[in-house]
């Protein structure tokens, strides 16, 4: 059956904190538009507060945050313990950037489904947001019937 | 854990009773269509009627995303809500879409009376995605004051945003083109309201010069001469100019029965458009990918015509 239109993977891409080097942020975001996702960039310096209400505001399945300053374990559980209490727990939270593998179980444990450090192929964040949200557009009632 | 919808009568329950999220995925309801969306807009329509709907268009990097910002931050300072649609385009190759208007519109972050939901076009052509309208009357039902939308940069042919905005504002800025530009048909014959953006940088008065020679030429069939307003959205000069200039043209819409006659005719398009959509999903229905791509096959290889084509497509049962 050919389809007129489908429903599209929606992710925030946003910089928490005030380091201003966006350019992985952004051939991050570039990357999920080619695999045919739809990408809400909000750019610099964004609080956890403004990145929540981003999120919630566009219905994203995905929140993808690049932290370069080193303040990862202070931005990144402020954000799911927000999304937390909004009762968006559902939302995937991936974590790009300088993360140092030590710091990886801290983060995991706040709420965060995947962390891609530098070298990482956009092939493999791709293929992590498919399966990942695939899985629970799968699992969703009522989107099988449209 | 699993992303879980509530079911389409909850989620229309929790929207109207102001749950942000709530709002958000009834938003997305409609925007990826199909039964549940038609019933919840069936639901909401006789909700909606009240706000100012109001259409932004204009070239790409004319400032409409930041002038939207401000407008917004001044229909706030006035204590009225604001929704906000914004539209990008979407890849033609991909469908996929970076959406970056929000990044001008920080100004609203971490108000409750401020929506901005950024769309993208999903392959739809002539400016805006095809649920915009759709979506217009869910925020209007919702009860915010005003509804912004934001079409994709624009200017000469993509007039769809008359269908769906009583009042069309088109955002312009210096050193575009010439008078011949400003006579071209268009866009420019349906503003009701036309901004010289980016007034701070020089040249706007010449600008506004060649827009108000090119409405002098023109012979408009109704009463309302477009105003036009010198902006400059960085610093926010001239937005409550372009506020009231907005609120003059609603006021004049109210008069006579001329909203009345706009929704007719808006109303009309939307039946044809939803007519065709159902008319060419029910038929897409019935056909397969393989078939469709023998029939893509057959054309690119000469082999039969266009439509020819199309004929074998109506055809199959």
């Amino acid at each position: 059956m050919t389809e007129l239109s489908a429903k599209k993977i929606r992710v925030l891409v946003a910089k928490p904190g005030l380091d201003g080097h966006d350019r992985g942020a952004k051939i991050v975001a570039r990357a999920l538009r080619d695999a045919g996702m739809e990408v809400i960039y909000t750019g610099l310096r964004q609080t956890p507060e403004m990145i929540v209400e981003a999120a919630l505001q566009e219905d994203v399945d995905v929140v993808g945050l690049s932290v370069l300053s080193g303040a990862h374990l202070t931005l990144v559980p402020k954000v799911t313990n927000l999304l937390h209490q909004r009762g968006a727990d559902d939302v995937l939270v991936l974590v790009g950037g300088i993360i140092p593998d030590q710091d990886a179980p801290a983060l995991r444990t706040a709420g965060v489904a995947g962390i891609f450090g530098p070298g990482t192929s956009t092939g493999d964040i791709v293929q992590f947001i498919r399966e990942q949200v695939g899985a629970t557009a799968a699992a969703k009632p009522g989107r099988a019937a449209d | 854990m699993p992303r879980t919808d509530p079911d389409p009568a909850t989620l229309l329950q929790q929207a109207l009773a102001g749950d942000v999220r709530s709002r958000a995925r009834l938003f997305s309801l409609i925007e990826n269509g199909g039964a549940a969306a038609q019933a919840a807009l069936s639901a909401l329509a006789p909700l909606a009627g009240r706000a100012c709907v109001v259409g932004i268009t204009g070239p790409p990097g004319a400032g409409k995303s930041t002038l939207i910002g401000r407008l917004a931050g001044e229909i706030r300072r006035r204590g009225q809500t604001v929704a906000i649609l914004a539209v990008d385009p979407s890849s033609p190759l991909t469908g996929g879409a970076v959406l970056g208007d929000r990044i001008r519109m920080q100004e609203l972050h971490g108000d409750s009376g401020a929506y901005v939901r950024s769309l993208s076009t999903r392959g739809a052509v002539g400016g805006l995605a095809r649920a915009v309208g759709d979506m217009v009357v869910v925020a209007d039902a919702l009860g915010y004051d005003v509804v912004l939308v934001e079409t994709v940069g624009a200017g000469q042919d993509e007039a769809d945003i008359d269908g769906v905005t009583p009042t069309v504002v088109l955002v312009e800025v210096p050193h575009l083109g010439d008078d011949v530009q400003a006579i071209k048909a268009g866009i420019l014959e349906l503003a009701d309201i036309l901004v010289v953006n980016k007034a701070d940088r020089g040249g706007a008065d010449q600008a506004v010069a060649i827009l108000r020679a090119m409405l002098s030429l023109g012979h408009r069939h109704e009463p309302w001469h477009p105003p036009i307003v010198k902006t400059a959205a960085t610093t926010g000069e001239g937005v409550p100019k372009l506020l009231e200039a907005i609120r003059d043209h609603q006021t004049y819409l109210q008069q006579d029965g001329r909203l009345a006659a706009w929704r007719t005719g808006r109303v009309r398009t939307q039946l044809l458009t939803a007519f065709r959509d159902r008319i060419l999903a029910q038929a897409l229905a019935r056909v397969s990918a393989e078939q469709l791509e023998a029939l893509v096959d057959d054309v690119a290889s000469r082999q039969i015509s266009l439509d020819q084509a199309v004929d074998r497509l109506l055809k199959r049962d």
